[in-house]
């Protein structure tokens, strides 16, 4: 099962963490200091995969967006880089040519997407077309804009 | 600020977060965040009820500030009303909060789980759906006993949706995974496995996920699953590209369900069955054939997908090592991933032959392509590819190319990225021991690695080559010139001046010989170093010193001097001071015998489980070391220290310097003697124990006793040439005692008083292993009540090219003629091996030599006038009468060799006492050539009549 996904920037700045096991905040933040430093000094082209500690970590960069996740020994790496695609299309989705920015602003939807996808480090629905039809169904629970726009701000 | 595209724009929070990203340092966040927080707090406290978008906002502010790494302290009240809403987006804000920044207040988590259980019982699929990911995310404790019951009825009732179906089976495979004792089997377990045939295929996704993880627990109850799940394979893999719609993915059908079934088979054996192994086998070929095929898109995805799914085929071929046709071909095709423009192939594929190499229907398969191994290791650009080639080198290593991939190492540690560095200098130190044909090409290799990455040459490495040497005498000289070159370089390594202090202090006399390295020359050059070094290798200095001392006399007063400097005796480190002090007066006060007794050679170590290979374990973390392994180590602590309780008011209980790695505060005096030594400071007034204490070098030996061994009865009789073996050791203690085109039994013992012990090295010269391999040793007819003879249990097993040693400790307890003989069986290839070797304990190993002057010689030898005190042998020189040989041999013989006692000064003369347990039995010697005639006349006189028959005989075959 995947342990981890991280989602940083070339900078370094974190977007996303998702943590499939329970991990002290010293933990995580050490993991997080050590990989993002690990990955970004990498040069181009090198392979996605490099061995960590105990775990496989796989990762892959879109724009300027890196996508990192920590795997366990029998997990398999290619797999792991269809699932970190899968991803970024259900973002790319729902965002419509999905950026960084987009995940700046929305960290929450970029959260809700990811439960839609993978729950406690694997795959429950690898099919775009449902993952995009629960997030459908969820978004026609919602209130309609003018609702929240009427609403006092700050 | 993008506008956002779709949903709930929460002004407030894009306004917030848009601040934070203008903030031009560090401190000016801080300010915002800190302004943010105490808004947000007084929002809170307000009297005002804040209304549901509001609450929304602040906690999802609070989230966002929380995730930019700062902590957050409140809140999490507000979070679990918005459970409760109604409203979807207020509800999954508050999940999320929940989710992220749980905490294990009791209060909040009933509150929490009260809302999921509303939730869950909503009917509502969404809801549900947000309760189920919630509790995975959290995955507590609480919430598994509050949950783990219901969860199992959701997912096979059957009226639950499929999208719930698939968030509760891995909700409950997080749970179980958490707390498996809270998740029951039941009436649902057999369920589950049936949703393997579920028509959704995102069902059947989720679910195998859950079922592979609880076969992996209880295999037996879901050994139905093997069978679906190859059907079910089988009709993807057959499956054109488009049949599976939305769950194809790049033109490969459902890649993530196929690898899951092909993991989840690993988890049992081949199937029994004919037709589902038949069926199986096919997909696998399909797989392997696909691979042939030419991609069907030019995306990365695509191949990715294809190769993910035959990466997990070879996965499945490897774990049943069974097929050697497919195992042939899964190497064939990471052979030609091997050479893949892919550098992610090329890594997997050398991370995937690592275990191709340890089956031995493909080990030879996958050695063909070492060159292209060994290109990679070369050329490839990034580290964590040569890494992988490395381990791959090391993981088809054998005899045949040991030599080559060695030397690739070394070479490659000369430009290695520092981060693999220390791994690979501990491949290449046990690549070298393993396959060490000869022991010199051993050494170097070991030297060269301190040459070239002496820095990350750990402890353990240096340590090794340490025992290694002192275990094999055929190497002592060689390691002892060796290590004297390599110190001639300018500037060393500092682990090199280890290892030259330790190799020179015990063998720098084989190389003394030559004027280039005299005693002195050898010293200057040591301590030429010695001021470079730091405390713990100058400790080792002194002491190699110390050594020199007793092994080159003439050494004494210029080692002395240097002790004597005030820099060595006033050094402000307490431990150089203490031994140069110690050492110092040793000198000066002990006699030579007592000297040459407390430096004596180290004695050899106990072999054990090689301590680079437990590092290198170590490194790899604790799945690299089979059970087995462990155990065996567990097993071996525990009776080294329990053993000592059992026996412990055995006399014959002998204390061994057990340690494995020599401490460099045990290294000269590693070995103590007596027969009552206790784990606890020796009471015995022996000055070897007083010096010992007075050095204050740790003990490092451990108590260990040897059961009784077992007589067997239709032991082999002794080999016919078993005598001139025996006689090869009357006058030595070390050396190759049997060897045949199997087996090769060396030999190294040593003697104290009426103690000894012997290690015994069984080395398996065949590439196929011993199995059942036992010893016996015994003790026939009257040797029986005069001998004492224990011998450990030996390992069973002795890989092809390994070597096993074996412990025996004896006791005299009276004179004896007879040899204990050693019966040894083995299963080779099948045949049973069956020999018997008398083991080379003699009457004389427990001689005590004893100096005394010319006219207490004569007085004694009168004495023992007495005609059966007396026995003489002339006979026939059988090797060159070379004075330094014939004295050589009789300081053998463990007497004292007495200068100007015999009026002919061609003569030999000799003293000692056998000390036995009932006894003492002094003996005297007298041996007189006569280079004309080539004869020899062997006189022996002592107190008891039988050893002086006994003395005569053995060594009148001798000289």
């Amino acid at each position: 099962m995947m342990r981890f996904l991280l989602l940083f920037s070339r900078q370094g700045k974190l977007r996303l963490q998702k943590w499939f096991t329970v991990l002290s905040d010293r933990d995580k933040r050490k993991i997080i200091r050590d990989l993002t430093q690990m990955v970004l000094s990498r040069p181009p082209k090198a392979c996605n995969f490099l061995p960590w500690r105990d775990l496989k970590i796989v990762y892959r960069r879109y724009a300027s967006l890196y996508f990192c996740c920590g795997l366990e020994q029998d997990d398999n790496e290619l797999l792991t880089l269809d699932i970190l695609h899968r991803y970024v299309e259900l973002l790319d989705q729902y965002f419509g040519n999905v950026c960084e920015l987009d995940i700046i602003f929305n960290f929450e939807k970029a959260y809700f997407i990811l439960d839609e996808f993978v729950i406690g480090g694997e795959v429950q629905e690898t099919s775009k077309a449902s993952v995009a039809k629960s997030i459908e169904e969820a978004e026609s629970l919602q209130e309609t804009m003018e609702e929240y726009l009427s609403k006092r701000t700050y | 600020m993008p506008a956002v595209s779709k949903g709930d724009g929460m002004r407030g929070l894009a306004v917030f977060i848009s601040d934070i990203r203008n903030c031009k340092s560090k401190e000016a966040e801080i300010k915002r965040i800190n302004k943010e927080l105490a808004n947000i707090r007084s929002k809170f406290k307000g009297d005002k009820a804040l209304d549901g978008y509001s609450k929304k906002k602040y906690v999802c502010k609070l989230l966002f500030i929380f995730l930019l790494g700062h902590d957050i302290d409140f809140g999490h009240m507000e979070a679990v009303n918005l459970l409760s809403s109604n409203k979807y987006t207020e509800k999954q804000i508050g999940y999320l909060f929940i989710s992220v920044l749980v905490n294990s207040n009791s209060e909040l988590i009933r509150l929490i789980n009260n809302a999921i259980k509303n939730d869950l019982s909503s009917r509502n699929p969404t809801f549900m759906c947000l309760a189920l990911h919630c509790i995975a995310n959290v995955g507590s404790r609480e919430m598994a006993e509050a949950f783990a019951g219901e969860i199992p009825r959701i997912l096979v009732a059957g009226d639950t949706m499929d999208s719930v179906k698939q968030s509760a089976a891995l909700c409950l495979l997080r749970l179980y995974k958490t707390s498996p004792d809270l998740v029951l089997m039941g009436e649902w377990t057999s369920r589950v496995v049936h949703l393997l045939n579920d028509q959704h295929m995102g069902v059947v996704t989720a679910a195998i996920s859950l079922i592979t993880c609880l076969s992996q627990k209880n295999p037996d109850e879901f050994k139905t699953c093997v069978s679906l799940a190859v059907s079910r394979l089988s009709r993807i893999v057959s499956s054109a590209s488009t049949d599976l719609q939305d769950y194809t993915y790049y033109f490969v059908p459902a890649p993530w369900l196929s690898c899951k079934l092909l993991r989840l088979l690993q988890c049992y054996p081949p199937p029994e069955d004919g037709a589902v192994k038949g069926r199986l086998v096919e997909c696998l070929e399909t797989i392997l054939n696909k691979a042939q095929e030419p991609p069907k898109s030019k995306k990365v995805q695509h191949s990715n997908a294809k190769n993910a799914i035959l990466f997990e085929a070879i996965s499945l071929i490897i774990h049943y090592d069974s097929e050697p046709n497919l195992l042939v071909r899964a190497c064939n095709q990471l052979g030609q991933f091997l050479q893949h423009r892919e550098t992610n192939l090329r890594y997997l594929a050398l991370e995937s032959m690592c275990t191709l190499a340890s089956s031995e229907f493909s080990h030879e398969a996958v050695k063909t392509h070492i060159e292209t191994v060994i290109n990679a290791l070369k050329t490839e650009r990034d580290v964590s590819v040569r890494q992988r080639a490395a381990d791959l080198l090391y993981a088809m290593c054998d005899r045949s190319n040991a030599k080559q991939i060695v030397a690739e190492m070394l070479s490659y540690l000369e430009t290695a990225d520092y981060s693999i560095r220390e791994e690979m200098v501990l491949k290449v130190a046990i690549l070298a021991e393993k396959y060490a044909v000869d022991y010199s090409w051993y050494v170097d290799t070991i030297l060269n690695l301190i040459r070239i990455a002496g820095d990350y040459v750990s402890e353990e490495v240096w340590y090794r080559v340490i025992q290694i040497v002192i275990n094999r005498d055929d190497v002592q000289g060689y390691a002892a010139k060796t290590v004297f070159e390599a110190l001639q370089a300018p500037a060393c390594h500092e682990n090199m001046v280890k290892v030259g202090g330790y190799i020179l202090g015990e063998f720098g006399n084989l190389i003394a010989g030559d004027p280039r390295s005299s005693p002195l020359v050898q010293f200057n050059l040591l301590h030429s170093k010695f001021h470079l070094c730091s405390v713990p290798t100058r400790a080792l200095l002194l002491s190699a010193y110390i050594k020199f001392i007793n092994l080159f006399p003439e050494t004494k007063s210029t080692i002395q001097e240097v002790l004597r400097s005030d820099s060595q005796i006033r050094n402000s480190d307490v431990e150089l001071q203490q031994r140069a002090v110690e050492y110092l007066k040793l000198s000066s006060i002990a006699s030579t015998d007592v000297l040459a007794t407390v430096l004596e050679e180290m004695p050899p170590f106990p072999e054990r489980e090689s301590s680079i290979l437990a590092k290198l374990k170590k490194k790899k973390g604790p799945g690299a070391v089979s059970v087995n392994e462990l155990e065996e180590g567990k097993r071996e602590g525990g009776e080294l220290n329990g053993g000592g309780g059992e026996r412990g008011g055995d006399n014959s209980t002998i204390a061994a310097s057990n340690a494995s790695t020599p401490s460099p505060s045990a290294d000269l005096l590693g070995l103590r003697t007596g027969p009552q030594v206790s784990a606890a400071p020796p009471s015995a007034g022996s000055l070897l124990v007083d010096v010992f204490s007075e050095a204050g070098v740790n003990d490092d030996g451990f108590l260990s006793s040897a059961p009784p061994s077992a007589v067997s009865e239709d032991a082999a009789p002794p080999l016919p040439e078993s005598n001139e073996l025996l006689n090869k050791f009357v006058c030595k203690n070390n050396g190759v005692l049997f060897e045949n085109q199997l087996l090769q039994i060396g030999i190294k013992s040593e003697y104290r008083q009426n103690l000894g012990r012997m290690y015994l090295f069984y080395g398996n010269k065949t590439s196929v292993q011993f199995v059942t391999f036992t010893t016996t040793v015994s003790c026939p007819g009257e040797l029986h009540p005069q001998l004492n003879v224990q011998a450990k249990p030996v390992e069973p097993l002795i890989e092809g090219g390994a070597q096993v040693q074996q412990v025996i400790n004896i006791e005299c307890l009276g004179d004896f003629c007879e040899a204990p003989l050693l019966n040894i069986k083995f299963r080779y290839g099948g045949a049973l091996q069956n020999l018997s070797l008398k083991l080379p304990v003699t009457i004389n190993k427990f001689f005590q030599p004893t100096e005394m002057a010319s006219h207490d010689f004569f007085q004694r030898w009168k004495q023992l006038s007495q005609p059966q005190q007396e026995a003489q042998k002339i006979f026939k020189a059988s090797h060159a009468m070379d004075t330094e040989v014939i004295k050589a041999k009789l300081l053998g013989l463990g007497m004292a060799l007495l200068e100007n006692v015999d009026p002919n000064p061609e003569n030999f003369v000799c003293a000692g006492v056998i000390q036995t347990k009932a006894q003492q039995v002094g003996s005297l010697l007298r041996l007189e050539p006569n280079a004309q005639a080539q004869m020899y006349r062997l006189t022996l006189r002592s107190s008891k009549d039988t050893v002086s028959k006994r003395l005569c005989e053995l060594l009148a075959e001798q000289f």
